[in-house]
């Protein structure tokens, strides 16, 4: 299998501060499923801004698609963001635009034309129960309802990676099951998924899924599976739910 | 695979798209002001150009035109010395025309401060003859001096007074508060300017949330300046047309009173043609001018953002 991310001492600071992540280094394999976990503060979020491409590291390389994206110019970062579906822990909804036209967002802005999307969104739609709420605006929503369309409106446009910040934190069990079932899916086609949660019941839904923990800002990696993946399958001893 | 050019299309055409931004912009007061810069903008505009032209048509018209002047209290003996400097002078080289004005003519004008019966009476009125010159400039100088040396013999006492001295402040003062006016237009541009950017930059903080999510989603920073750019285009546009559509009303309202006045002063201030082509053009000139700013404000803008 071949990384899709692949981290290389990699540090983050805001501001003059210390240091929010320190020398990460590892790599996501292409098609695989990962949870992150870690202690409120332990640098997830910060960890997936840099995944997203809303932030640059301080120090460290970071290769996406096989691509340096740390230097790379800033006008090159669009096509790559095309290519990976974000869930942002506050939704990020567009507040003036109803449910259906948050999700097909990201097919517009990729010059999807309005009767090509029509289809997807209303099957997206669908499958997050938000059919009948698709003209209302994310002000009328409720707090699951929002988390909803925000994740149809990461994964609509099938990116390569999907980053999900807390998805499932506003939404009831049967909910939670749904959307790791449509994660699933969308794994299965061949999409990356990286799950930031505190939700351990999450942890042993997804077969073959695997775990990255940060502590502190680091990477707690102690076999370096994570590090070094295996090229065909998981280590045997590797961290597996 | 969609080429950017079809992106680009894509997320800045289309009622759709015309809704990444929150509807409402005639609410704000950014149209607004735009009018009123305008409006005060094409009114200098025409006032400078206007008094331009009446300068140019003031000067054109005393220039080439002097006054020989007689003054001899004896009447005959003024009638006398009137006929022979006009026979001397209309000989003269670079002289189109002398015309001696009549004493009826002389008598009216001055019938407010002297009354009616000016000419009965032993007043010594001066005999005036006007001398029209056939060229400008130089050739002007030289037919005036030839006038000087032809009257100075017949009488030390006739005086000869070209027009343009005593027209010239007048035409000064008319030029320079028509260069005013067009420097009022050229201060109104940068006014107009510093609007626009402080309405881009208020427009990019309002919708900084909206930005950050259409960058994480992928869209360049060509798609979110041209969302941006029509909105402020179509504001800065209405505003344009308001403001031309206003003054344009309050120009020709003025324009009919100065017609109704018949003094020569006022009568030849007035709009020449191609002054009816500016105006609409200077509006327009103001929106390329404020797209430009709009641009490269909003450029600066997002460029500081990842």
């Amino acid at each position: 299998m071949t990384a899709i991310v692949q981290f290389e001492n990699v540090g983050l600071r805001y501001g003059f501060g210390a240091e929010t992540l320190s020398d990460l280094s590892f790599s996501l394999e292409q098609g695989s499923f990962y949870f992150l976990t870690g202690a409120s503060g332990a640098g997830k979020t910060s960890l997936l801004k840099l995944l997203y491409l809303s932030q640059r590291p301080s120090r460290g390389a970071i290769h996406l698609f096989g691509t340096d994206i740390v230097t790379m110019a800033r006008t090159r970062l669009p096509g790559f963001r095309r290519r990976i579906g974000v869930v942002f822990q506050d939704f990020r909804l567009v507040p003036h635009l109803s449910a259906y036209d948050n999700v097909a967002l990201p097919l517009r802005i990729a010059g999807v034309s309005d009767a090509q999307l029509k289809m997807p969104v209303d099957e997206m739609l669908h499958w997050v129960g938000l059919t009948d709420r698709a003209n209302a605006l994310p002000a009328t929503l409720s707090g699951g309802e929002q988390q909803r369309v925000a994740i149809a409106r990461a994964v609509i446009g099938r990116p390569e990676l999907l980053v999900a910040d807390e998805p499932t934190g506003n939404v009831d069990m049967e909910m939670a099951s749904r959307l790791i079932t449509l994660f699933e899916a969308l794994n299965k086609l061949g999409t990356t998924i990286v799950v930031a949660t505190h939700d351990f019941n999450l942890l042993g839904k997804v077969a073959n899924a695997r775990m990255m923990r940060l502590d502190a800002g680091r990477l707690v990696d102690p076999t370096g599976a994570l590090r070094y993946p295996p090229r065909t399958a998981p280590a045997p001893d590797a961290p597996r739910w | 695979m969609v080429g950017a050019p079809a992106i680009d299309r894509a997320i800045t055409a289309g009622s759709a798209n015309d809704r990444l931004l929150p509807q409402g912009r005639l609410a704000g007061p950014m149209p607004w002001i735009v009018a009123i810069m305008i409006f005060l903008t094409v009114l200098a505009c025409a006032a400078g150009i206007a008094l331009g032209e009446g300068a140019a048509t003031m000067r054109d018209a005393v220039t080439n035109r002097l006054t020989v002047q007689v003054t001899e209290a004896d009447a005959a003996r003024r009638d006398a010395l009137t006929n022979r400097i006009r026979a001397s002078v209309v000989r003269l080289p670079g002289v189109a025309a002398v015309r001696v004005a009549p004493r009826a003519e002389l008598a009216r004008q001055l019938e407010p401060w002297l009354g009616g019966d000016a000419a009965a009476a032993e007043i010594p009125i001066p005999a005036l003859i006007d001398v029209d010159l056939s060229d400008g400039g130089a050739a002007a100088d030289r037919a005036r001096d030839a006038i000087v040396r032809a009257v100075a013999p017949i009488t030390p006492d006739a005086r000869v007074e070209p027009h343009a001295t005593f027209i010239a402040p007048v035409i000064a003062l008319v030029r320079t508060v028509g260069w005013i006016a067009l420097a009022i237009v050229g201060l109104m541009a940068v006014a107009t300017c510093c609007v626009v950017v402080l309405a881009a930059r208020g427009s990019h903080a309002t919708h900084r949330g909206t930005i950050e999510i259409m960058h994480m989603l992928g869209a360049t920073d060509g798609q979110v300046m041209r969302l941006f750019q029509r909105r402020l285009t179509r504001d800065i546009s209405f505003g344009a047309a308001v403001g031309l559509l206003a003054a344009v009303a309050v120009i020709l309202s003025v324009g009919r009173s100065l017609g109704l006045l018949a003094g020569d002063l006022m009568g030849s201030i007035g709009l020449p043609w191609w002054g009816w082509v500016v105006m609409p053009a200077l509006p327009l000139l103001f929106i390329a001018v404020a797209w430009v700013a709009a641009r490269i404000t909003l450029h600066s803008a997002l460029n500081r953002s990842l």
